[in-house]
């Protein structure tokens, strides 16, 4: 099994968000792109997709989804920082404003839908 | 860890054999004063002759005693044992990681200064290129940007901490490692050095800058606080614009 003593710091935990939430995202497309596609059949196949997607349990799932989304932006976006403008200081505090603005993002979600 | 009473013992465990081994657990004095390297003395002088261990200079400049030191690779020299013992008076000593191990403590470093010269780490004078010695000194002002830069990593002492935590090194044998190619963008930033070109393509390939994923495992670890994974990104950033811009021979 891994050991997780030498990785216990926040920029690797952050590189490990940044690549699941990215692989997770990459599973997601095919969905994506077969909802989209369900609009072809017609308007009515894209409507019941579309208020199936308005259960409970599935906006749940769509919360998980935008915070992956905004925690894949906002890691990707500290690393170009990191490697394009050269910002070596405060890499823990970029960290923490990345994840900051992923859960921001999915409260905001949030409160949109409740 | 509290001020040791007197008379209690830490419980140290030690990788004992090469790459196949198993863990040996010695008693050994616990005292206010003691270095992790102190007590893999110890264990030396007083209780097994025969652990292997490397160790120079005691005083943090020479690199030679890095170790794996409750999982996490450190300079034992001047790693106090108070930092790293917990309240149970553990203590578990392996060799570094992602190097061959010849015995006990101690690893065959030889891959990791070869990736130091496969990264093109030997400086070469620009206006000397048989090895003279130039006839007059370079001028370099101390605040210019290149100057900082090659300041900024030119302190690393070889140890070797940086290349045991790297991940990427793990994943894949042949990666260069932070350790050489933050002394590749030392030398890319030094003005006097005559070989950029050569070494800016002996860092491009696939076991080279592009290789790292930024976990800054080698910034968290450096005993120097240098910031390799800065210099990394120093690399990876030139060779983007080189290549965009067509600078590239």
């Amino acid at each position: 099994m891994m050991d997780l003593r030498p990785r216990s710091h926040p920029t690797y935990l952050a590189f490990l968000v940044h690549r699941i939430s990215g692989l997770l995202l990459a599973l997601f497309l095919p969905l994506h792109f077969w909802a989209l596609g369900s609009a072809l059949r017609g308007e009515e196949a894209l409507e019941g997709f579309l208020r199936w997607t308005d259960q409970p349990l599935v906006k749940a799932a769509e919360f998980g989804l935008v915070v992956l989304l905004a925690a894949h932006l906002a890691g990707g976006l500290r690393v170009l920082a990191l490697e394009f403008l050269g910002w070596r200081r405060r890499q823990k505090d970029l960290v923490a404003l990345s994840a900051g603005l992923s859960l921001a993002v999915g409260l905001l979600f949030l409160l949109d839908v409740l | 860890m509290p001020t040791p009473e007197r008379g209690a013992t830490l419980e140290v465990s030690i990788w004992r054999g090469g790459a196949e081994g198993a863990m040996r657990t010695y008693q050994v004095p616990a005292r206010e004063n003691q270095t992790v390297l102190d007590i893999v003395t110890y264990i030396q002088r007083e209780l097994d002759p025969s652990l292997a261990y490397r160790f120079a200079c005691r005083v943090g400049m020479c690199g030679s005693c890095a170790m794996t030191v409750n999982g996490r690779a450190r300079w034992t020299c001047r790693t106090h044992a108070s930092r790293v013992v917990g309240p149970d008076g553990k203590l578990e000593l392996r060799p570094l990681a992602n190097l061959p191990v010849i015995r006990d403590l101690a690893t065959d470093m030889a891959p990791f200064f070869d990736k130091w010269a496969k990264a093109g780490g030997r400086f070469q004078p620009k206006d000397a290129k048989d090895g003279a010695v130039p006839e007059e000194f370079a001028v370099v002002p101390p605040t210019s940007k290149q100057r900082r830069e090659a300041d900024a990593g030119i302190e690393c002492i070889g140890c070797g901490v940086c290349y045991a935590s790297c991940d990427v090194v793990a994943w894949n044998p042949d990666y260069l490692g932070p350790a050489a190619l933050n002394r590749a963008w030392t030398l890319v930033n030094d003005v006097r050095d005559g070989a950029r070109a050569e070494r800016m393509e002996a860092v491009a390939g696939d076991a080279g800058c592009h290789s790292c994923h930024s976990t800054q495992s080698c910034t968290e670890r450096c005993p120097k606080q240098l910031d390799p994974s800065a210099s990394i990104a120093g690399l990876k950033r030139k060779l983007f614009w080189d290549t965009l811009l067509g600078r590239r021979g």
